[in-house]
């Protein structure tokens, strides 16, 4: 593993089944680095995702997160999904929902302490979450959940962070306050993976991948993102 | 005086019917820790599936003369076994491989009672349960049941949380997701082996849903959903047996059958709370 990064693919295959998704991806990410994953619905950004976070096995290549294998360190890796899963059955209240986020850290036993806590009420304010902390998950909108589940990754202060669309679903508000914690996290060193549709989120990244049916571009926004490579990713070019 | 007489003196003046009160609230309480993450992961169908699996153990058990509860130990092992080799063997959905031996485990059972000699009070007894003939050894077996499946439930109270949301969650935050639905599924079973001769294995799985089913719609915390499951399934016990002795219906069955009203009037509650304030939205 290359010294001082966080995160290491070397020509890696994921998919499902022994399906291959996508192949062939390389990359390196350090402390405070942030690469973003853009392409086609299908493409393998969630795949990628997951297969770091160590929910789906690596199907050739290696991936190296932490300097072990995918899923050793819960507690340095934080993963929010695509859809997190919220059932309208759960008596789950904002700020429970949160602080799961911290079992990672404390582990079966351990009690959570005023530290946690603070860095529980920390996320929620930072996410604009305290505004409905006490209220049921259940009972909120889309957007707000989302904002919960963003929340329950940040406190994990986690060294890695995996991102798949956090910003889907949400208004202006919550889109600057995802852009805004990923700003944070990493000045606090956290290496970021985030997947998104957005070009303005991919603009403010060290590296980019423009993923459909394999890899179409890779390197720095400047590079990756250029007319010619977003014709052939999505057959159309719409730059701001 | 009547009040009293209707709704104290049946339990103080029958010691049977007090041993059925204390059984039955202790049945309340050990399902409603178990019922809040059968209702929470949606495991009503394994619930209902290992409620039933354990009829062979308890038929052979009665054949051989071994204690029932035994029987329903090894029969809710074999079905908790079967159900974890036939979803990771096979292509089949969860929900099949548990169908399928759910109807074996229940004719397997039923074959079995046949070849006994009083085949009908039998297969009453086991179904149904005999609340009313609950001994004080019964109850302390349920008791150490109650004190085991709640300091599980608290130890692993974290993991548990994280698999009623999401299994990729709970993998992620380092919690073995096979490891801790096992022992929930385990949990679960402790619950029925415990209750079964208590309101009967039909009847328990009423037991583990409809408390939990109510305490889910009425409040905003898992802890908070326990709690009031416990309470909710203790007044069904009460409210159920009084119904029972002043009636004269079957005991177990108007437990069960007063907790699945008890959802209904709270599911209907706030159904009516719920059309009036869209009312008053609308009105305002």
């Amino acid at each position: 593993m290359t010294a001082g990064s966080l995160i290491e693919l070397k020509d890696v295959a994921v998919g499902y089944d022994a399906h291959p998704v996508v192949g062939d991806v390389s990359a390196t990410l350090g402390p405070g680095e942030l690469l973003v994953l853009m392409g086609t619905n299908g493409s393998g950004k969630s795949t990628l995702l997951k297969t770091m976070a160590g929910l789906l096995s690596v199907l050739a290549g290696t991936v190296t997160v932490l300097g072990e294998a995918p899923g050793r360190q819960p507690g340095d890796v934080a993963y929010l999904p695509q859809h997190p899963r919220t059932l309208d059955t759960l008596p789950l209240r904002v700020r429970d929902v949160v602080a799961m986020g911290r079992f990672a850290r404390r582990g079966l036993l351990r009690r959570l302490g005023a530290d946690d806590w603070c860095i529980i009420d920390d996320a929620m304010q930072r996410t604009g979450c305290e505004d409905f902390a006490d209220s049921a998950l259940r009972e909120l909108s889309g957007g707000q959940q989302q904002r919960t589940h963003l929340a329950q990754v940040l406190v994990r202060r986690a060294r890695v962070l995996l991102l798949d669309e956090p910003t889907a679903g949400l208004d202006a508000r919550g889109r600057r306050a995802v852009t805004e914690a990923i700003d944070a996290e990493r000045r606090r060193g956290a290496a970021v993976v985030l997947a998104t549709h957005d070009l303005a989120d991919a603009e403010h990244a060290d590296q980019v991948i423009l993923l459909a049916r394999g890899i179409v571009a890779q390197g720095s926004p400047r590079d990756a993102l250029t007319d010619d490579h977003l014709r052939t990713c999505y057959g159309f070019t719409e730059r701001h | 005086m009547f009040v009293r007489d209707a709704l104290i003196t049946p339990f103080s003046d029958n010691r049977f019917l007090f041993h059925a009160l204390v059984a039955g609230v202790l049945v309340a309480a050990v399902c409603a820790i178990a019922g809040t993450f059968v209702v929470l992961r949606g495991l009503a169908f394994v619930g209902d599936a290992l409620a039933h699996g354990v009829l062979p153990g308890i038929a052979t058990a009665l054949l051989l003369g071994v204690p029932g509860v035994i029987g329903a130990a090894v029969g809710s092992a074999v079905m908790m076994g079967g159900v974890n080799v036939i979803t990771r063997r096979s292509q089949l959905s969860g929900d099949t491989a548990i169908g399928l031996l759910f109807v074996g485990m229940l004719g397997t059972g039923v074959l079995i009672i046949s070849r006994s000699r009083s085949f009908t009070g039998d297969l009453t007894r086991i179904l149904f349960g005999e609340v009313l003939g609950v001994s004080p050894s019964d109850l302390w077996w349920q008791a150490v049941a109650l004190v085991v499946v709640a300091a599980v439930a608290w130890v692993a109270r974290r993991p548990f949380l994280l698999l009623c949301v999401d299994e990729d969650l709970t993998q992620t935050s380092g919690f073995g997701v096979r490891r801790y639905h096992a022992l929930m599924l385990g949990i679960i079973a402790v619950t029925i082996v415990a209750s079964f001769q208590t309101v009967g294995t039909l009847l328990v799985f009423g037991m583990l849903l409809a408390p939990a089913a109510t305490a889910a719609l009425l409040v905003r915390r898992m802890g908070h959903m326990m709690v009031l499951a416990a309470g909710l399934g203790a007044v069904a016990t009460y409210v159920g047996l009084l119904i029972s002795y002043h009636a004269d219906l079957a005991a177990g069955a108007s437990i069960v059958v007063t907790a699945v009203a008890m959802f209904m009037v709270a599911l209907i509650a706030l159904e009516v709370r719920r059309t009036m304030r869209d009312r008053g939205r609308a009105v305002t």
